[in-house]
């Protein structure tokens, strides 16, 4: 019963944020309506007994990527921004679609013989130690994507640092 | 014991308003945030579905979407500097360098 209100506050918050984030003018408000959806995202991978993502949630996202966007924020004129009209011209249709996309999900969902069929839950039991059993896979079954992984990262640094240089004539 | 197709929904939920806000915004900073919402979304699948089956492959991949997530934002905010220095803008409609 906890557990079920716990998620519905959870839910509501990161939804109601999420819908600021679009919808706020000014890009300084947006970031920080990110941040709270972010954390109630990690408050709902916590209910779920995902405490290591929970972690990498809080340090990875609201410690390094919001910072990186507000920091751009800053960095980039947003006087212009503010004058202009916020939302494209095709607006309704984006709208429409999402609804539609909500509507079948929901339907599938709703809908158990014709939507989603999952299969019976496995009789095992979960990991006891979530930050360990995570370790372990992604060191011994996930080895080369994580050096995958690591390369992307590499690359990626390194395209931000030659786009974000100055141009040299 | 909370179903799984709650998390699933609530995850589709926050897709959609990503979409929306990756198709309507101009502000190219905020179609980058709306990015991580959906990146968001689809860990929350993730998660639920890696719980709802008792393994721990699912949060394996949402560790990656996490760092795919981070490489892109270093990316997409580098362009959008690079872009903001040569054009001072970051209205999406007026970046049009490719149109003809």
């Amino acid at each position: 019963m906890l557990e079920l209100a716990t998620l519905i506050v959870l839910s509501v918050v990161a939804l109601v944020s999420a819908v600021l984030v679009i919808t706020r003018r000014n890009a300084v408000h947006s970031v920080i309506w990110l941040i709270v959806t972010l954390f109630a995202v990690g408050g709902i991978y916590l209910l779920q007994h995902a405490e290591f993502l929970f972690a990498v949630q809080i340090i990875l996202y609201v410690g390094g990527i919001t910072v990186l966007f507000l920091f751009v924020v800053m960095l980039v004129d947003i006087d212009v921004a503010l004058k202009q009209a916020p939302f494209a011209r095709q607006w309704p249709v984006a709208l429409l679609t999402s609804v539609l996309l909500l509507a079948i999900v929901g339907f599938a969902l709703y809908n158990h013989s014709k939507g989603l069929n999952l299969p019976p839950q496995p009789m095992i039991n979960a990991p006891a130690e979530n930050t360990q059993a995570v370790g372990l896979a992604l060191y011994q079954n996930y080895m080369l994507p994580v050096e995958i992984a690591s390369v992307l990262l590499l690359v990626a640094m390194v395209g931000a640092v030659i786009m974000a240089k100055r141009k040299l004539e | 014991m909370i179903h799984t197709e709650y998390y699933i929904f609530l995850g589709t939920g926050l897709f959609a308003i990503g979409v929306i806000g990756v198709l309507t915004r101009r502000n190219v900073l905020i179609i980058l945030m709306s990015i991580e919402l959906i990146l968001n979304a689809v860990n929350i699948n993730l998660v639920a579905l890696s719980q709802y089956f008792k393994s721990v492959d699912g949060q394996v991949f949402a560790i990656f979407v996490i760092t795919d997530a981070a490489a892109e934002a270093a990316v997409g905010l580098g362009l959008i500097i690079a872009l903001f220095r040569n054009k001072e803008t970051v209205n999406a409609d007026e970046i049009d360098l490719l149109k003809w």
